[in-house]
């Protein structure tokens, strides 16, 4: 199984355990996109962890727009844990999403006060 | 608790755009609580400005603080020492610590960062509802514990009106007959006959009416 290199993973014990404020410090370290992997909507082992992470995915999307970030830079994804192909199709999707969107708007900022 | 309920982003952002240095300072009480004003909200608050910001090409200084209570002069007197680090200060306290925070430190302009609502419950999380007006003249004895001058739209004190249909008031069918739930829960208690007492005229003096209030209490002022 491949996926694009640009993306770095951080495992969680469930995307429950995902906040939004993991999300928006992401992007505030300069990440292009941060995108969340869950399990099936009503398979969460926890049952309602999943449904928590895409609200806050969500409630990332709200606030990054406000900023004018595009919203989409964030997303939710879900799959079995079975699914590898699907995991890399969704790397790659979220890969282009972002290569099309460009870098994060707050780098350019950031490498001048660095 | 005092409810009090976020403040869009762009309005604090309107308030604060020219300031340089700001301190996001939340409230460890009533507004943790309700998910409006604390640790958290400060971290996802000063995330958003500084992004916000960096995005203008700015590199503008936000720093998090969240005190215990921004009410008392103790826990204000934490940040004392640091105040004048900052040209804005963005209180997420409810509008009582936003106030008390402009009265203690003069020279720095404070910005709420929450809209102050009521005092309420929380029934469930993420919903919070009214409970009491502070009207200064407790009447909880008499009403099964039902409050009618903060759950009755008109305040009746003998209720209910000719509005209440099922259950259900006639200002918003959403809500709740107060009324209704007074009798009910007499009728639970077996004190229906506090029900067929007449309420007096209340006295109105300790509400809003008499303008603000305070309660002086010499036996433990030193």
């Amino acid at each position: 199984m491949q996926y694009p290199t640009s993306i770095k993973i951080i495992r969680v014990p469930c995307t429950g355990k995902v906040d939004l404020l993991h999300i928006l410090r992401a992007f505030e370290k300069g990440a292009d996109g941060v995108y969340v992997v869950g399990c099936l909507e009503g398979d969460c082992h926890f049952n309602n962890g999943n449904f928590r992470a895409r609200k806050r995915v969500e409630q990332a999307q709200k606030i990054l727009n406000t900023i004018g970030i595009e919203g989409e830079r964030a997303q939710m994804y879900n799959l079995s844990s079975s699914e590898g192909p699907r995991f890399a199709e969704f790397a790659a999707e979220m890969d282009e999403r972002i290569r099309k969107l460009g870098p994060n708007p707050i780098k350019p900022a950031k490498q001048k006060a660095a | 608790m005092i409810v009090a309920d976020r403040k869009p982003i762009e309005e604090i952002i309107g308030e604060i755009n020219d300031k340089e240095n700001i301190l996001i300072l939340g409230c460890n009480e009533c507004v943790t609580v309700c998910e409006a004003g604390g640790k958290k909200e400060v971290g996802v608050l000063a995330s958003a400005l500084r992004m916000n910001f960096l995005k203008q090409g700015r590199e503008v200084k936000i720093d998090e603080i969240t005190l215990e209570r921004q009410c008392d002069h103790e826990y204000l007197e934490e940040i004392r020492d640091v105040i004048d680090q900052y040209d804005a200060v963005v209180s997420l306290a409810c509008g009582v610590g936003v106030q008390f925070m402009a009265e203690k430190y003069h020279t720095t302009p404070i910005y709420p960062g929450v809209n102050t609502c009521f005092m309420g419950v929380t029934e469930e999380r993420g919903l919070w509802t009214e409970r009491c007006q502070g009207c200064g003249q407790c009447i909880l004895a008499r009403t099964g514990g039902l409050c009618p001058v903060s759950r009755c739209a008109k305040r009746l004190f003998n209720g209910p009106c000719g509005g209440s249909t099922q259950g259900k008031c006639e200002v918003n069918k959403e809500t709740n007959c107060v009324w209704q739930l007074i009798i009910e829960q007499l009728k639970a208690l077996g004190r229906m006959d506090d029900y067929e007492e007449i309420s007096p005229i209340k006295d109105w003096s300790t509400d809003r009416a008499g303008g603000p209030r305070k309660v002086v209490r010499e036996d433990v002022q030193q």
